[in-house]
This record gives structure tokens, C-alpha cells and sequence, in this order.
């Protein structure tokens, strides 16, 4: 194990970073195609259906228990799915802008794979005690290069739109830039409480998500112990409806719009170009309830006044930092698809709205009201900062 | 006559949807733990109601005999014209039906053709043709999805008779036919 960890740390720097990023790519890859598959599973069982329970290779329809358990839960379906979308047929229309047409799909992934690199997972403690997280570039401008990177998956939806030289399509791009644009700017300002209250005056600012699950690890009965989704739950719900527009899920389904637009933006598509649109939405969706997750329900904290090295030092893992590090992780995984099925709890719930309402509800409300949400706390934050 | 919907002023807690919402997360959450609805169906069978028309098939009597009497008239009557007869005498090894006048040599129904109206089974005069549980139906080739007799008789079984007609018959003239 030792020699494992000394190996490791003898590699070159950038090897470690490359192999660091390609394990994380190969997370969140197949895990856009499982989240197609729970989230097929789960609208079934919403609806009272049993969903794909049928596929099952015959070596394994052998194994007794497991077997036909693993064929109800639809696991198979997962190979399935994403073998057809592997090799079927990759038809490109004749009326389409081919290299913008191909490009579009890839300009998905970039941003969906990318913004995964500042957002910190997990944390262990390391010999000095010091809590050191776990993430590929710890950088101080954090969130600034989630919302500046992640913003870019947009332009996919456009090319996607515009290379299609078709109505639907387009119609689908203009929605979704629109949209996209008008829940920015909430869920921008939205989050800004929150990093008045981290930055507290006299300390060096920084706008790094693991600063902020700092701040939310405070000892028993203290302010810093309380998660921000406690102390300003204004500030969530504007990040949380936010987050469901940016992220293109109902009820805010605008550019894809099958009710109204076949397909939206990806009409057009079809097998592993159609695939990568959607293993970049689930990237999005991943990427966006983890940062909700770091921003307001304290990241790898089991419980609000319960840090996650307090806890360490009760099951008396101090000396452990890899299992720490584990135990962090499964914390913060736990949240995280906690909000992935809510995003496809919601979906089955709200019937979706209209364009003009999206757009109200976007500039009228939201808006309005996360401008309102800032001066309150901006307020209460100094109030709170003079009196200490 | 025209008339004039009464919108009544929505409530703060209606204008922020928020309660909405949750009563509905509620609703689907519990659906998500109900049972599920769903027939699987090869597996499941649903249950089929008395009265069902499925298809067409021919009926034995308790003892075992063939019923229909080549009369044809659910030939006649069939809309679609799926019924074949070939009318022919009864067999010699059935001493006990040999006073029936007739028995069909062939009798083919011809399912591509079949509405399932139930006419046949309204009009026959024994008893002998019914319409049945059985509702799927597939083949490879047309020629398959014609049942012949033999075909009818196993689709059909045997049903309950409550008259014995024929019996009657035959024991009313070995009575001299006296009422």
C-alpha cells in the first residue's frame, strides 16, 4: 500500500494530473449513461410501471439470486442502450452544415467534463491534521470557473441548432440561449450572500468551493456550523430553480421541447453524436448538485454542526486519510444523487411551462428577487461582521 | 348560452406554486412506492371476463362427441365469409350419434378473415361453436392461420351441455316419438 502511495507520489506531477483527470472522465462518462437508466427506471416507477426489466445476458441469467435482480433493476438495458448507441448507424442529413453539424456534440463535452476539475469531492485529513480536499486544481477563482466554463455548454446547444439548417432545431437553439442567459444572472447573484459571509473582511478573498464547505464546518451551537441552506434558503431555492434551468430539465425544457419542438436542438441527431448530448446534460446535472451541494448543504459534512474530521475522530480514523478521504467521498456522492433524483423527482411532478412564462419567471422574479436576497443579506452580513 | 368564468384572485401561497409543488412532489413520491400496474405480459395473463369473444372454436360434449351437426348455417351467417364446411356423413365408429343425420368432414376457419362478431356462436342450433378465451394469435404463414378441424377441437375442449339433444331425440323415438 505504502509502496503503491510512494510510486505514486514519484510520478511526474503532470502524469499524476492526467491520470487524476481521466479517472474522473471515466466516472462521469458512463455515469451519464446510468443516470439515463435510473432516470428511465424511476419515471417508470412514478408512473406505476416496472420499466426496462429485460435484457439479461445468459451467463448471468444463470446466477440464481443475483441474476434475475439485476435484470429487474434493468442494468442490462445500460450495455444495451449504450452498445446500440455505439454502433448504430451514424446517418448525418444531407441539409446540414457538416462540420459545425459534428462539431456541436464535442463543444458539449468539453465544458461538461471540464468544469469537474475545480470542483472538489471529497476531503481527508492529512498528518498535520490540516482537512486537505480532494480535487484536480484547488484554484481560488473555484465557482467563477464553473459558471464561466459551464455557461460555454450553451454554444453547443446553439451549433447544434444553427448547424441543423432545420426549423425545429433552430427553433430549439434560440430557446435555449435565451434561457440560459435570463437564469445566469439569478443564479449568479444568488450565490453572492454566500460569499460575502465566506469572505469575511481582513482574510484573503477567494471564491474556491472548498473554502466555502469550510465555513459550514463549525463546531456545535456556532454560526459556521450551520449549512447556508439553513441560513439562507432564499438564496437555494434561486440557485436550486436556477440550476434546473440551466441545466435544461423540466419543467424548463425549452431547447429540447419534445412536446412542441420533436427534439429541439437534437432533432437532427442521432446514435453516439445524439448520446454525447445527453451524457453532457447528465454532466451538467452532476456537476451543477455538486456545486449546490458545496455551496449549500456542506459538501462531505455528514450533518450540519457535525465537520466531517470530528466525525473522523469519533470512528477514530484520524491516522487514515484514505479512508477519510473514502468516507468523504461516499458523504458527498450521497448528496449529490440525492439531487439527481430530485431533478427527475421534479421532472415527473411540474407539468413543464410555457416560453413566455420561462422568460417571466426568469427576468420578473427570480431576478428581482435575488437582487433583493443580496442587499437583505449584504445587510445582515455587515451587521453581523461589525458587531463581532 | 355564453356565461362569464368567475377567476377568483389567487392566494399569496398559490402565486408562489411553491405549496403546489410540494403536494405534488408528495403525490409522486408516493406513486414511486405504490405497486406497480403493469402486466408483465407474457408471463401475466389478464384474467378474461365471462362473456369474452375470443377466438372461434368448436365444443365437445361431456361424453365426449362432436356436436355440430354440419347444419352450416354459421357458414351462412359468418359476414366475413371465414367459415368453411365441408358437410359428410357421421362416422361408422360412433354407433351412438349414428341417428344424427350429418357431421362435418371439414371445417376450416379461416382467423385472417374472422371479425370475432360472434354470429356463428349466436346462430348455431347445438351448441357446438363458441367463442372462446383465447385472444392471441400468430403465425408464419397464412396457411397457418387457418384452424381446421382438428385445430377447432382442441382450441375448443369440451363444454358443459345441458340438454343432450340429440340423446332426447333418439330416446323419443325408440318411444314411438308419442308427445
Amino acid at each position: 500500500m505504502s509502496a503503491l502511495l510512494h510510486y505514486w507520489v514519484s510520478l511526474p506531477l503532470v502524469l499524476q494530473l492526467v491520470i487524476k483527470g481521466l479517472a474522473v472522465i471515466g466516472f462521469m462518462f458512463p455515469f451519464g449513461g446510468a443516470c439515463s437508466l435510473i432516470e428511465r427506471k424511476i419515471s417508470a416507477w412514478m408512473q406505476g410501471r416496472h420499466g426496462p426489466n429485460r435484457a439479461i445476458p445468459f451467463w448471468i441469467a444463470w446466477v440464481p439470486i443475483i441474476g434475475p435482480l439485476l435484470q429487474r433493476l434493468g442494468v442490462f438495458h445500460l450495455m444495451a442502450d449504450g452498445g446500440k448507441m455505439f454502433f448504430k448507424e451514424d446517418a448525418i442529413p444531407g441539409h446540414v452544415n457538416k462540420f459545425y453539424f459534428i462539431l456541436a456534440p464535442i463543444v458539449a463535452m468539453i465544458p461538461a467534463l471540464t468544469t469537474v476539475s475545480v470542483v472538489p469531492f471529497g476531503a481527508y485529513v492529512d498528518t498535520a491534521g490540516q482537512l486537505v480536499p480532494l480535487v484536480l486544481a484547488d484554484v481560488d477563482v473555484g465557482l467563477l470557473a464553473v459558471f464561466a466554463v459551464s455557461s460555454l455548454g450553451v454554444y453547443a446547444l446553439i451549433l447544434a441548432g444553427w448547424a441543423s439548417n432545420s426549423k425545429y432545431p433552430f427553433l430549439g437553439g434560440v430557446r435555449a440561449s435565451a434561457q440560459l442567459i435570463s437564469y445566469e444572472l439569478s443564479m449568479t447573484l444568488s450565490i453572492l450572500p454566500v460569499f460575502l459571509w465566506v469572505n469575511a473582511p481582513g482574510g484573503s478573498g477567494t471564491l474556491s468551493l472548498f473554502a466555502v464547505v469550510q465555513a459550514q464546518s463549525g463546531p456545535w451551537h456556532s454560526w459556521s456550523g450551520l449549512w447556508f441552506i439553513f441560513t439562507m434558503p432564499v438564496a437555494a431555492l434561486i440557485f436550486l430553480v436556477s440550476l434546473f434551468a440551466e441545466t435544461n430539465r423540466l419543467p424548463f425544457d425549452m431547447a429540447e421541447g419534445e412536446a412542441d419542438l420533436v427534439g429541439g436542438f437534437h432533432t437532427e441527431y442521432g446514435s453516439l453524436k445524439w448520446g454525447l448530448f445527453f451524457v453532457a446534460e447528465y454532466s451538467h446535472m452532476l456537476i451543477g448538485s455538486g456545486v449546490f451541494v458545496l455551496l449549500f448543504l456542506g459538501g462531505w459534512n455528514p450533518l450540519p454542526w457535525l465537520p466531517l474530521a470530528t466525525l473522523a475522530g469519533w470512528l477514530g480514523l484520524a491516522g487514515h486519510p484514505l479512508v477519510v478521504g473514502i468516507l468523504s467521498v461516499v458523504i458527498f456522492l450521497t448528496k449529490v444523487m440525492f439531487f439527481i433524483f430530485l431533478f427527475m423527482w421534479v421532472r415527473w411532478t411540474v407539468p413543464r411551462f410555457r416560453y413566455d412564462q420561462v422568460m417571466k419567471l426568469g427576468w420578473q422574479k427570480l431576478l428581482p428577487l435575488a437582487i433583493g436576497n443580496l442587499i437583505v443579506y449584504a445587510l445582515a452580513i455587515a451587521w453581523v461582521q461589525v458587531k463581532n | 348560452m355564453a356565461y362569464v368564468v368567475e377567476r377568483k384572485p389567487l392566494t399569496l401561497a398559490e402565486r408562489l406554486y411553491l405549496p403546489q409543488i410540494f403536494a405534488g412532489l408528495r403525490i409522486t413520491l408516493k406513486h414511486l412506492f405504490a405497486p406497480n400496474v403493469t402486466l408483465q405480459y407474457p408471463e401475466e395473463r389478464p384474467a378474461i371476463p365471462p362473456g369474452y369473444r375470443g377466438v372461434p372454436t368448436l365444443v365437445r360434449d361431456p361424453h365426449g362427441r362432436e356436436k355440430c351437426v354440419s347444419c352450416q348455417l354459421c357458414e351462412f351467417v359468418c359476414p366475413p365469409k371465414a367459415i368453411r364446411i365441408t358437410p359428410g356423413a357421421v362416422p361408422a365408429d360412433q354407433p351412438d350419434r349414428l341417428h344424427i343425420e350429418k357431421a362435418p368432414q371439414a371445417f376450416d376457419i379461416d382467423m385472417l378473415r374472422c371479425i370475432y362478431c360472434g354470429l356463428c356462436q349466436e346462430v348455431c342450433p347445438e351448441e357446438a361453436i363458441f367463442l372462446q378465451n383465447q385472444y392471441s394469435l400468430s403465425g408464419y404463414t397464412r396457411a397457418e392461420l387457418v384452424n381446421d378441424k382438428a385445430r377447432l377441437y382442441e382450441l375448443g375442449g369440451t363444454l358443459p351441455d345441458q340438454h343432450y339433444k340429440w340423446d332426447k331425440k333418439k330416446g323419443a323415438a325408440e318411444h314411438g316419438n308419442t308427445h
